[in-house]
């Protein structure tokens, strides 16, 4: 079947199966390579986008029914000058990646966070990012970042 | 995932044909989608609920009850309740994570009845009214076991009915990697007597812990359910727990759950 | 004032750009014109005699270019054991056939049975399912003591028994130590298990092999920590490829812990069947696949003793272990529980006596190989826990008793083999108890304790042996590979930089800390300088990034060419200044003439180079790359002292992580920013060991772990921040840049602390003695130990 959807701004369409799920319409078919699939029972959180401005699993999710849907992934996060969005460079600034496979959901988990909730405590984001893993960073500096990138000031802990 | 179309009607009416023409729902899919990953199940059609305005959104009727349909999303269900029942809106804040809760829904969770979801110890201790297609189930008659339940072969759930407890509360500890329940109970406090439902725990599914609800309707707090025991007989065991330690769970939450509610 | 670049400086990543904006180029990201995609259909039993595969009615469906069994590999190796290791009595290890799919019998759910290509994978599922498999199901070794016991199953029909190796060490001090146990004040003996684990990179594994008729050219685009160790092991051992004609490709790769060090049955078949079919072959890991198919880590059983004598002193150390091999042997996994273990076993102690002796088991079940520590995290737990045990057993503060039994001289020779350079155990503990404000404790413990919860508080320290290694020592040892690792600098005529290196970049950001060494040595910008890495028809052959080894080895490497490519381009300053060559100074980009005013930038010295019209060609070759291999004289030994604060709920045995501090000495270090990432990360590992992980199998040898359903990986939620201190440094003493390695600190380092602090929270404040929790400390099991 046919879908049509709008992804980072553009309108975009081509055919997939009822079994396409969004992610791999996504990384195949538009070859934006950045969502990612790290497991397979909707936990890990790495192809995280957001889907009419809610954020999804898009390996949770069937292309067909993004059909209409507004669709933004981590390719659509920097501004058109690729210049990183506050919270792309939090996390840069503040070391909150390290092999990058995650990170792409994470900045897109964090980027839904501030948006409904400007100030988070430390407990709200890690509540937040239940459905973010990540295996590199312990989360101390991911924490970090995006309290930075909400303009909070740092925890004693979390100084160094 | 094996092959299979996905319709998406736009109307109650058509969503009912096209089950009824040999499609299974397809609702927030946030447990379905997985089960199909790893090729356990083979529906041929699905159909998707997505699309049908009428399943979705939160209303009150005429008896006060809260009225879900059953497409709606537990992040919904979270912001919209939390004011007019609150420990409902903090069980569906707390399913899975923040991206499932935009895309999971009531009525999924309820038709798959997984022994260890949230809102089925939601539904059975609020006294809830599962509506569907063609009929009205109380809580009480809709649950039949792990995974199993009154609904019929092509019927669906339509709305969830709720009436609103004097107090209620949902504590869950969960199982820390499918952050699922190891153990959740939902304690609702009406004024005709106290309903506990448990979630997580029973190789039965979801179940009211009568002696529990008995205490509490003449003495609503912690202290009466001292020296009660749920029987660990019928408790799940697996690697996150064994019997004894979820039946000493279930008291302990329930507890905590009037507690909170208190 | 921190620097703000060259060595010591926080440098901003630069390849976090591209991670940041889904520009990053995994090996999945790869898609080659024409390709095919492989399904393994996989063992769903643990032991079984294949009596056949019967794929004709799987062959015919759609897009089904061609199936795989063994009988198609029959002219090609095994998957080789990279590690020799001699037993007790002078035998070698038994070492079966690691066949690429199983041949005559399966011995591990999931191990690769038979190969479907098709046009899709959704087709090469399909027609997997319509594959026969005709086993006859035997009983499944799992447990390993039952495994070495007479008349149990055995896991090779072709070996005498389940045991791979006895092994002793060192079997001279064997008798020595005895005696001691005899003779000591106190023995505290523990049995313990060092829980098995799934490394779990995010990025599952993938592969994807291309086969060039007009060149004979094969690729192997792949998830490796070491492209250079695949290429020579699938090239020599496995497929018989000379290395001309295999190029190994890791791109940006999504971590890897130790789990894509090794090579795998995967890489084999797409590299084999690329060619056998002239088109790509891809194949993509699920995590349910990685679940089974990825080599696990950990998985020790052991017995310790410490002996004590009358004034608390360490006198002896013996321990037991039996170490899961899985069914067949991972590249590394014989050096596993035995020369990176055993040489461990002194710890930050000066014990006289200490014997080692492990037996390693075959089971059926996974391979087990080197995860973060690999080795080491087991030696410093079971250490570290029996030193807390006799603590509490003796009455003595347990900080104190380890502070007492201290090395404090250096170098120290130990009983078990190896020479630590450089240390001050005592430095790192004062640090330790200054950042994690031991001093609070008794205060936060009361808090806790009218909250109705208990606390406990656990230290450890531990040491490390890391930038494996010496090459003639390892040799000698059993390694059947030099450890050597390799850079080649090229300096472009600008003046620019490209430095080549054999170490690889998963998480580790050598992209951005390796430039700041060259920026450091020669004083220009650091965005003057590239690294490119990952790709062996780039790189010179280097053995890649484990073991804590990547600046060690590979940045002293680096640091040889460097400085080749430095004397060389004072020769060509020297001729343009006509100067003398040992007057030329360099600093800051310029090389000056030594007491004179004369002087000429980096960039017209280079530009010399490569635009020779001025140049002293009779006496130097023009150009400016050099390339250096670099052998390291000795392990490093980074150590450190680490805390652990939690609160557990008596009533759940529920167990938060308050706090958690870290007190490191790694040398000197390049990047800070970077190395309080890695110990954090190691630390979230370590925490997630001690409390979450367990991978677990049934008696039938199905694994009941086998999705994040049920294996616990950490949240951010599961973890606090974490204080980390780096500040005490003693450099290595045998590398040119004084660094000790930071990778695996932290997963090393960290267990023991949190079981301690979870026994110490029970201990000293429910009323009841619990000695002992094996891991992971789930509420269930804390709960139980309780009662």
């Amino acid at each position: 079947m046919r879908v049509t959807m709008d992804v980072n701004g553009r309108s975009v369409s081509g055919e997939v199966e009822g079994r396409t799920l969004l992610v791999d319409f996504l990384r195949e078919g538009l070859h934006l390579t950045g969502t990612h699939v790290g497991c397979d029972t909707s936990q890990c959180g790495a192809c995280t986008v957001h889907v009419d401005g809610l954020l999804v699993k898009a390996c949770t999710m069937f292309a067909a029914e993004a059909e209409g849907a507004a669709v933004t992934t981590i390719e659509g996060i920097a501004a058109p000058d690729g210049t990183l969005s506050v919270v792309q460079q939090a996390f840069q600034d503040h070391h909150g990646l390290q092999c990058g496979f995650c990170t792409p959901g994470m900045v897109m988990a964090a980027t839904a966070l501030l948006k409904d909730n400007p100030k988070p405590s430390e407990a709200e984001i890690r509540h937040h990012l239940d459905g973010n893993i990540c295996r590199c960073t312990g989360y101390h500096n991911i924490v970090k970042a995006i309290m930075a990138a909400s303009g909070q000031e740092m925890p004693a802990l979390a100084a160094e | 995932m094996y092959a299979f179309e996905i319709e998406r009607p736009t109307t109650l009416q058509d969503a009912v044909a096209a089950i009824a023409g040999g499609g299974q729902a397809l609702s927030g899919g946030q447990t379905l989608i997985p089960t199909l990953k790893a090729r356990l199940a083979d529906p041929g059609k699905l159909v998707s609920l997505h699309g049908v305005a009428e399943l979705k959104g939160v209303c009150t009727d005429d008896d006060g009850r809260i009225c879900i349909g059953a497409a709606t999303t537990h992040a919904t269900v979270a912001r919209e309740l939390a004011g007019s029942y609150p420990g409902l809106a903090s069980l569906a804040a707390r399913i899975g994570d923040p991206a499932v809760r935009n895309r999971g829904t009531i009525g999924g969770s309820l038709a798959n009845n997984d022994p260890s979801a949230c809102y089925p110890a939601g539904a059975l201790a609020s006294g809830a009214t599962i509506v569907t297609n063609t009929r009205e189930i109380a809580a009480d008659d809709y649950f039949h076991g792990m995974f199993a339940t009154a609904l019929e072969e092509d019927e669906i759930i339509t709305e969830v009915k709720f009436p609103v407890p004097r107090a209620a509360a949902y504590e869950k500890f969960i199982q820390p990697a499918s952050r699922f329940p190891l153990v959740a109970v939902f304690v609702a406090k009406f004024d005709d007597g106290v309903r506990v439902a448990i979630t997580g725990a029973s190789e039965t599914g979801v179940f009211r812990w009568t002696e529990a609800e008995a205490a509490l309707s003449s003495d609503f707090s912690a202290g009466a359910l001292d020296g009660l025991r749920v029987d660990p007989d019928h408790m799940i065991a697996d690697l996150h727990g064994d019997k004894a330690y979820r039946a000493h769970l279930c008291a302990v939450m329930t507890k905590r759950a009037v507690t909170a509610a208190a | 004032m921190p620097k703000d670049s060259g060595i010591g400086a926080s440098s901003k990543r630069r390849e976090d750009v591209r991670f940041l904006t889904g520009a990053g180029n995994y090996t999945d990201d790869i898609n080659i014109h024409g390709q095919l995609h492989v399904h393994f259909l996989r063992a769903d039993v643990a032991h079984a005699t294949l009596n056949g595969v019967d794929t004709s009615a799987a062959e015919g469906m759609p897009g089904v270019h061609r199936i795989f069994t063994a009988a198609d590999f029959a002219a090609v190796g095994g998957l080789p054991c990279g590690w020799l290791i001699t037993d007790r009595h002078g035998q070698p290890m038994q070492e079966p056939k690691h066949p690429i799919l199983a041949e005559g019998k399966i011995r591990h759910v999931g191990e690769p049975v038979a190969a479907v290509v098709a046009d899709t994978l959704a087709q090469a599922r399909d027609a997997a399912e319509a594959i026969v498999l005709d086993y006859d199901v035997l009983p499944a070794v799992i447990d390993m003591k039952a495994a070495l016991q007479d008349g149990a199953g055995r896991v090779h029909d072709d070996l005498t028994s389940n045991l791979c190796y006895d092994w002793g060490f060192v079997e001279d001090n064997k008798q020595a130590v005895d005696d001691a146990i005899k003779g000591a004040a106190h023995v505290t003996t523990l049995e313990l298990v060092n829980n098995r684990l799934v490394a779990n990179p995010m990025e599952p594994r993938v592969a994807v092999g291309e086969y060039n008729r007009s060149d004979d050219m094969h690729t192997l685009h792949t998830t490796s920590q070491n492209p250079h160790v695949i290429r020579l092991l699938m090239g020599a051992f496995v497929l018989g490829i000379p290395e001309h004609k295999l190029r190994v490709v890791a791109p940006d790769v999504g971590g890897g812990f130790g789990t894509k060090i090794f090579h795998y049955a995967e890489e084999a078949f797409c590299t084999f069947a690329a060619k056998a079919l002239n088109r790509p072959v891809k194949w993509t890991s699920t995590r349910s696949e990685a679940f089974m198919s990825d080599a696990h880590g950990r998985d020790h059983v052991t017995k310790i003793e410490l002996a004590l004598d009358a004034d608390n002193n360490f006198v002896a150390v013996r321990t037991e272990t039996l170490a899961n091999m899985g069914a067949y042997l991972s590249t590394f996994a014989s050096s596993v529980p035995t020369w990176l273990h055993g040489t461990l076993m002194a710890g930050n102690y000066k014990t006289p006596h200490i014997y080692v002796n492990v037996k390693a088991v075959f089971t059926n079940t996974v391979p087990v190989d080197a995860y973060r520590g690999a080795g080491r995290p087991e030696a410093t737990f079971q250490l570290e826990r029996v030193i807390d045990k006799a603590a509490r057993e003796l009455g003595v503060d347990p900080i104190k008793l380890r502070r007492q039994n201290f090395i404090t001289e250096f170098p120290y020779a130990t009983p078990v083999a190896v020479e630590y350079d450089t240390g001050d155990y005592v430095a790192t503990m004062d640090k330790l108890e200054e950042i994690a404000d031991l001093a609070g404790f008794a205060a936060r413990r009361k808090e806790s304790e009218a909250k109705g919860k208990l606390r406990g508080l656990g230290v450890n320290c531990y040491i490390e042996a890391c930038g494996i290694a010496p090459s003639n020592l390892v040799g000698q040892l059993g390694a059947r590979a030099g450890l050597y690792d390799a850079a080649t600098v090229r300096v472009n005529a600008t003046g620019s930089i490209s430095v080549m290196v054999g170490a690889h970049s998963h998480g580790q950001g050598h992209e951005t800390s390796f430039p700041q060494v060259i920026s450091e040595m020669i004083g220009i910008p650091e965005d003057q300088i590239d690294i490119v890495h990952g790709d062996t028809s780039k790189i010179p052959f280097g053995m890649g990034t484990y073991g804590s080894r990547s600046l060690a080895v590979c940045g002293s490497a680096m640091v040889r060419a460097a400085e080749k490519v430095i004397n060389k381009a004072k020769k060509i300053a020297a001729h343009l200044m006509e100067a003398s060559e040992g007057d030329i100074e360099l600093k800051n980009g310029r090389f000056s003439v030594a007491g004179t005013d004369k002087s000429v930038a980096w960039g017209d010295v280079t530009l010399a180079a490569y635009v020779p019209h001025n140049y002293p060609l009779t006496d130097i070759e023009p150009g400016l790359e050099e390339t250096a291999f670099y052998d390291p004289a000795n392990f490093t030994y980074p150590s450190g002292a680490y805390a652990c604060e939690v609160e557990l709920d008596p009533e759940t045995g529920h167990v938060k992580i308050e706090r958690f501090s870290a007190a490191d000495d790694f040398g000197n270090i390049i990047n800070p920013m970077i190395v309080s990432g890695q110990v954090h990360g190691g630390i979230a590992q370590g925490i997630g060991q001690a409390m979450l992980e367990g991978c677990v199998y049934d008696a039938d040898g199905q694994l009941l772990s086998a999705s994040y359903m049920d294996y616990a990986m950490p949240r951010a939620e599961d973890v606090p921040f974490y204080t980390v201190d780096h500040s005490c440094q003693t450099p290595c003493t045998h590398n040119p840049l004084g660094v000790k390695g930071c990778g695996e600190a932290g997963a090393i380092g960290s267990p023991p602390s949190v079981v301690n602090a979870v026994l110490d929270a029970i201990n000293s404040g429910s009323g009841k003695k619990v000695a002992h929790i094996d891991m992971p400390l789930t509420p269930a099991r804390v709960w139980a130990a309780m009662q």
